[in-house]
């Protein structure tokens, strides 16, 4: 039998990692265009807040955000709902907080890379859609957004490696990630090496076939 | 919320802090070395070439913990490996920790600097060849001192995301400054205010670390950019 059996949990486990990888992907990019928006603003608080969420993203490891905001997250909110006259326990989920977390991080990645890649995008493109009489959104949507997306491909592509892999930390919170299915089944067979193989072999797939992805992508959208 | 707690215990905070420097260092320097040597070929060609592309490939390619725990806890699988002299090494969770830190940041380290190595300007090369230098005096006095200018600002980088990762260490029970603020979450579940403590020593690590980087890249890389 392959690896005793425990193929199927894994393999239920690496979907839960790309489900989780992609849907943080979703919410860092969400957030870094708010990031980047702000701080090519011309309000200064704008500027201010995003820088401040950049530099203080930087600056933690992505460990500490998790357990703080699954642990802090936890205490915060029955806080409040014990204020708001809720006595239940309200639990955050693993899943949530993963997601919350590291969609946080790399939004503040994701951030840069769309502010410099808004910047790429020559202003006069803008300024002639202002001429054309199209309104500030309309001009962002039509014009800097898609012309700025291909500028962004090769940052994007860069974090969602770091990002998947950086997945592997929702382990630490239980969530049944890739991960944790690998430690499972290293500790019931005790064959720790094999499963931790299979586990970044699974792994070195999910990045190697995301570079072939991105590579494809970038020759299609060459500039 | 109350720091009260986490101030009673600002020992334990600070011996994370130390424990953590310590790993940083360790993987830094050791992978610093290592890597130069492995850049070097890994720009070059043939198959010695094609080997580190196969290592750097593996190790960018898998999260640092899956590593971490397939040395800590993997290699115990093997009846030789816990017969050997090397196991109580590889017993503790201190060394397994800082080989796969090395590991790690020397894959990174290594592409970096194959990578400036590459992108020299062939001039400089060229010029140094022509001077009638062979090739170990034109790496050792035109390639490594640019390359390694060159890839400051990336190798800054790195060093960050090292900082960050060693709090993996505390995945297998380190007491590090992730390890520090967990344990004091566990005993007196405070989780607000002791993972903010240890984001607060995080974040006063990195921004020195940036300070200390700039200083290099005004010092070693900004007179060679200038013409």
């Amino acid at each position: 039998m392959i690896l005793h059996g425990f193929l199927p949990s894994l393999l239920e486990g690496a979907l839960t990692t790309l489900g989780l990888a992609l849907s943080s992907l979703l919410g860092a990019c969400l957030l870094g265009l708010l990031g980047a928006l702000a701080k090519l603003s011309r309000s200064r608080v704008a500027r201010g807040i995003a820088q401040t969420y950049t530099t203080l993203i930087r600056g933690v490891p992505d460990l500490i955000l998790l357990l703080l905001i699954y642990f802090g997250g936890q205490v915060g909110v029955n806080t409040l709902a014990l204020a708001l006259g809720y006595p239940d326990y309200v639990e955050i989920n693993p899943w949530t907080a993963g997601v919350l977390t590291i969609a946080f991080i790399f939004g503040a990645y994701m951030t840069e890379v769309f502010r410099g890649a808004f910047m790429a995008v020559p202003s006069g493109q803008r300024e002639a859609g202002l001429a054309f009489g199209m309104t500030q959104f309309q001009v962002l949507r039509r014009i800097t957004l898609p012309q700025m997306l291909r500028h962004a491909l090769p940052g994007i592509s860069n974090n969602w490696l770091v990002l998947i892999k950086s997945t592997a930390i929702v382990s630490v919170i239980g969530l049944q990630d890739l991960m944790t299915r690998g430690q499972q089944a290293a500790g019931t067979t005790r064959e720790p090496f094999s499963f931790f193989i299979a586990v970044a072999l699974i792994y070195l797939g999910f990045t190697s076939a995301s570079e072939l992805l991105f590579n494809r992508l970038r020759k299609r959208w060459a500039l | 919320m109350s720091f009260d707690v986490v101030w009673e215990n600002i020992g334990l905070y600070l011996q994370g802090a130390l424990l953590t420097l310590e790993l940083l260092a360790i993987s830094l320097l050791l992978g610093l070395a290592l890597a130069v040597p492995l850049a070097v070929i890994r720009a070059g060609r043939g198959w010695a070439s094609r080997a580190v592309w196969l290592y750097t490939y593996v190790f960018r390619g898998t999260p640092m913990l899956v590593q971490l725990f397939l040395i800590y806890y993997g290699l115990a699988q093997f009846e030789w490996v816990r017969q050997s002299a090397a196991w109580p090494l590889f017993s503790s969770a201190w060394f397994c920790a800082c080989l796969s830190f090395v590991l790690n940041t020397t894959a990174y380290t290594t592409e970096i600097f194959a990578g400036s190595i590459r992108s020299l300007p062939k001039g400089e090369i060229e010029a140094a060849r022509a001077m009638g230098m062979g090739p170990l005096t034109l790496l050792r006095r035109i390639v490594l001192p640019g390359a390694l200018r060159r890839a400051l600002p990336a190798y800054s980088n790195e060093a960050i995301f090292m900082l960050h990762g060693t709090s993996l260490a505390s995945v297998v029970t380190l007491m590090d400054l992730t390890g520090a603020a967990r344990s004091l979450n566990a005993s007196n579940y405070i989780p607000f205010e002791a993972f903010i403590t240890a984001a607060g020593f995080y974040l006063v690590l990195t921004l020195t670390l940036v300070g200390l980087f700039n200083r290099m890249e005004a010092r070693w890389l900004k007179p060679i950019l200038q013409r």
